[in-house]
């Protein structure tokens, strides 16, 4: 039976009743009395010399408050990075200065040059359209190893070259593992492309400066996934405003997928602006303006090999990337390609010896980073297509030789620094293949063919790193950050709690499945219950959500602070029941005496928290508030086996999914609906890459695909119903919960099903086909099929 | 600039607009309507959808000054007279069909006008009628079980988990 509360249930969303009449308060939403507009006029040159800037003419039409350049932030800090990587000879990577309006030079299309402030959007619009840009063209940095190759543009002309890092791990593992490719009976290569992505959250960002000169205090309402990790990013290493001074919020924000986890240059401009203005300015991207400056993700051209001994073991495994940075170091976008892709090369498997290789590249597109999966994405992509290249190319089952290579003990040390707490990969791979129905795939093809289809079924694994992580060892890799999360549990005098959660809720659903959580411990309605969130005036700390680490680490640091609200009620039930704490017990909303029929309600030990009349005030304080600090002590890694059939037309190319099918461990869940949901999300957003997303840009860096019109977001009529099931689970062993993370699975798992499909169903029509590159647009398969 | 007057959600409202002001944003900045959303410039996401006279239109792609006069419906008029979600709000919420929220005033908007049409869709006739929304954080699975729990189906029989 279906739970109808607390951890387990599928409780319905409390959230959703203002989301479906319209009253949400989402960042556009939000209007300040006096606000004026900013419209930022963006480069539409990828590489060029800035010489000048004329604003004369646009500083005086209607409606114009002042217009902005380059120079009127020459006291202002550099958009901070924040993470350092470490490159294979020990140097730090080279680092840009990355300005909030262009100068000297523009390095990407997108890049803003000047911002208009004016009464009105329009007027603001209007007035950028009379500035008089110079600029020199230069040749754009387009193609990643072009922009390696000697005598190639620099991006950034106080580096050495291109080369943000060139990255080895393990670096002491390289003679090893390639003394294992000269010994292996078998190799697979395949290089591969990890196609550029846009995030494309349906609400577009929006940033609202407000300025208090009275109390010199600073408000930023922006859409972001971690308001106070832009309170400390652009109030310590941009602007200069201590955090006392600075508020950050982040309301209802309509999805983010990575994309809005970084401190952007719109949100220091209206910070800086609506002081030197001395009034609110708000600025509201267009999609076109989110496409040329959101940042961007993947992007990775690779390599990968796979050695295999005579019984078909995987003995070794090595990769060659380059990464895509863009034209300037986006918060996180170092980490990507290197602490969150060459620590999962691992994968499901026991490969002993593995050897990374990763240069970051600088070239003049807009700026890569973490996007939903981040790293861990394109490391399955890579291992997947290659272990079911292998299998082909062997002539042995794809599904047989991944389970004859599994990790079945736990935990395991990989050889890529990281050891698996738990896992069972052979339960989610026997599940797959009940849910997939193998057994019919030989009549469903013959059916396909029957109608003149290609049918074909693709199988793969995944892990992944959530949760992200101990804050010492995230310290010693390069992380400029904690990575701990914080909550504080305020306990009402009526017995209502709210809870004050460092993670931010973006479609996830926390107000929900946070409330069920403390509801369980408590044993109360999760009606009497409060998840606030996004506000850094009314949550003391906070690392924000990426990663699939809310409930992992801010649901942990949730239960730390619920445990301490516990143990100090039971310390109160206790003098009132006068009884020993040791025996008293809580549950279903009341405090007894084991073995007695002696109780107190959880609302009349609270009131006595805040009415202490009869309390005892010489041994602890009234009142009923903890705060928790959590800092993980290991990754969680969720797991998974997923399963694509499709359809190919072989006259026009076109792949149709035809059924889709996920089994994921997750180990524990707290609200299965809200869990599922976030599979299906990922799911649709992995197809896209797969089949239809591609961020494209041209020889001289125009970008190609800057609408809908011409990046082929995935729409109802792309995908199928999917089958998805999570009742396979090993709970995490180092948090509370036992929880891991569900948020990215579906996007990290998917995209080598949907490849390994399609290269199965050409195969079956005699096909010479190993790999088609993603997106799999009925050109490519068309083009791979003659 | 122009005086336009139009019905909206059964109440008039008026206001003076731009020639070019769009009627999304004459409902959010002037009647300050703010869950009509916008989330793109060339009329693709369907975030913006309010029924005009009846019919579901995308009101980022059309000028305020072409609905004087007209009668509009947009999310805020939805819910029950007694404030309870409606139908498809309430088979929404039941079907965990939306998360971040951002579309879904669009989504809720255009399933009412093709039930209206199509009283029990099939699921194919559900996915082909909502091309012109973008939803990016369902993947559309539990949107198009709403809709048709909505219908009155039995959405068991579609969706396979």
């Amino acid at each position: 039976m279906p739970k109808d509360g607390g951890i387990g249930a599928s409780s319905k969303r409390r959230e959703d009743v203002r989301f479906l009449t319209g009253v949400g308060n989402y960042t556009d939403d939000i209007n300040i009395h006096g606000q004026a507009h900013v419209f930022f006029l963006r480069s539409d040159i990828a590489h060029g010399t800035l010489n000048a800037v004329d604003t004369t003419a646009a500083s005086g039409m209607p409606g114009v408050v002042r217009v902005f350049t380059g120079d009127d932030f020459a006291g202002v800090g550099s958009i901070p990075c924040g993470w350092q990587v470490t490159d294979k000879h020990g140097e730090p990577m080279q680092e840009p200065a990355h300005p909030v309006l262009a100068t000297g030079k523009v390095r990407h299309v997108g890049e803003p040059i000047a911002a208009v402030v004016a009464e009105t959007l329009e007027q603001a619009r209007d007035a950028a359209e009379a500035i008089n840009v110079d600029i020199t063209e230069l040749p754009a940095v387009v193609d990643m190893k072009a922009a390696l190759a000697d005598g190639s543009a620099k991006v950034h002309d106080d580096l050495a070259n291109n080369l943000c890092y060139d990255w080895g791990f393990v670096e002491e593992n390289k003679a090893a593992t390639d003394a294992a490719f000269e010994a292996a009976a078998h190799v697979t290569s395949l290089e591969l492309v990890n196609n550029r992505l846009v995030a494309n959250p349906m609400e577009p960002r929006v940033a609202v400066g407000d300025y208090a000169r009275g109390t010199d205090e600073h408000t930023l309402y922006t859409t972001s996934q971690n308001p106070h990790v832009i309170r400390l990013l652009m109030g310590a290493f941009v602007l200069g405003i201590p955090e006392h001074k600075l508020r950050v919020v982040a309301p209802d924000v309509g999805g983010g997928f990575g994309t809005k986890i970084f401190h952007y240059q719109e949100e220091a401009f209206c910070t800086f602006a609506a002081k030197a203005c001395n009034r609110a300015v708000k600025w509201t991207s267009s999609r076109t303006e989110a496409f040329m400056s959101d940042a961007h993700g993947r992007d990775h051209v690779t390599k990968i090999e796979l050695a295999l001994d005579a019984d078909n073991n995987f003995t070794a495994l090595r990769t060659e990337t380059h990464a895509n940075m863009g034209a300037y170091l986006s918060t996180f976008a170092p980490s990507v390609p290197t602490w969150l892709h060459g620590t999962l090369m691992a994968g499901n498997y026991k490969t002993p010896l593995i050897y990374v290789n990763v240069k970051a590249v600088f070239t003049n597109t807009v700026p890569v980073d973490a996007y939903r999966g981040a790293g861990r994405p394109e490391a399955t992509f890579q291992l997947e297509r290659v272990v079911d290249k292998a299998a082909r190319e062997l002539g042995v089952d794809p599904i047989a030789l991944r389970r004859q290579n599994f990790i079945t003990e736990f935990p395991y040390a990989t050889p890529v620094a990281v050891e698996y707490d738990t896992g069972d990969y052979n339960a989610t791979m026997d599940k797959l293949e009940e849910m997939g129905d193998f057994a019919g795939f030989a009549a469903r093809r013959a059916a396909s063919e029957a109608k003149g289809k290609l049918r074909g079924l693709g199988v793969n694994c995944y892990i992944e790193a959530c949760g992200i992580a101990p804050s010492n060892l995230v310290g010693q890799l390069g992380a400029r950050a904690g990575l701990y999360e914080s909550a504080t549990v305020r306990v009402n005098a009526t017995g209502g709690l709210v809870v004050m959660t460092g993670s931010h809720s973006h479609g996830q659903g926390h107000e929900t499945s946070f409330a069920q959580v403390v509801a369980d411990m408590i044993g109360i309605d999760e009606s009497m219950i409060e998840i606030v969130h996004g506000d850094t005036s009314k949550v003391p700390m906070g690392m924000g959500t990426y990663g699939s680490r809310s409930i992992a680490v801010g649901g942990s640091a949730m239960v730390r602070a619920t445990e301490k609200i516990i143990n100090k009620a039971k310390k109160i039930a206790s003098h009132l029941l006068e009884a020993s704490e040791t025996d008293i017990e809580l549950k279903d909303g009341a405090f007894s005496v084991a073995g007695t029929d002696k109780s107190v309600a959880w609302g009349d030990v609270t009131l006595a928290a805040y009415v202490p009349h009869n309390y005892p005030l010489e041994d602890i304080e009234p009142g009923l508030e903890e705060t928790a600090f959590y800092d993980p002590s290991n990754f969680t890694y969720p797991s998974g086996a997923y399963a694509c059939e499709v359809e190919v037309d072989p006259d026009t190319g076109k792949v149709s999914i035809e059924r889709f099918a996920a089994a994921d461990d997750f180990g524990n869940i707290i609200n299965p609906m809200i869990v599922t949901g976030q599979v299906h999300g990922g799911l649709a957003q992995g197809i896209g890459q797969a089949l239809l997303e591609n961020c494209a840009y041209d020889d001289n860096g125009q970008l190609l695909s800057a609408s809908y019109m011409d990046y082929a977001m995935p729409r109802a009529d792309d995908l199928p119903m999917f089958s998805v099931d999570h009742s396979c689970q090993t709970p995490c062993t180092h948090n509370p919960l036992g929880v891991k993370g569900c948020g990215e699975a579906g996007a990290i798992g998917s995209p080598p099903a949907v490849v390994n499909a399609v290269v199965d169903a050409l195969q079956s029509a005699g096909k010479d086909v190993t790999h088609v590159d993603m997106p799999l647009s009925p050109d490519r398969v068309w083009a791979a099929m003659q | 600039m122009t005086q336009v007057t139009m019905t909206v959600n059964g109440k008039a409202a008026s206001g003076e607009v731009e020639g070019r002001t769009l009627l999304s944003s004459f409902l959010r900045d002037e009647l300050k309507l703010t869950g009509t959303h916008v989330g793109c410039d060339t009329s693709q996401c369907g975030a913006c959808v309010v029924h005009v006279d009846g019919v579901a239109v995308k009101s980022c792609t059309m000028l305020a000054a072409e609905a004087d006069g007209a009668d509009v419906s947009t999310i805020e008029g939805q819910a029950n007279a007694d404030g309870s979600l409606n139908v498809i709000q309430q088979a929404f919420q039941d079907h965990h069909g939306l998360q971040c929220g951002f579309c879904t005033p669009g989504m809720v908007m255009s399933a009412a006008a093709l039930l209206k049409d199509n009283p029990k869709p099939s699921e194919q006739e559900v996915r082909d009628y909502l091309e012109g929304n973008i939803c990016r954080c369902t993947g559309y699975h539990n949107i198009i079980k709403a809709i048709m729990a909505a219908s009155g189906q039995d959405v068991g029989a579609i969706a396979a988990e």
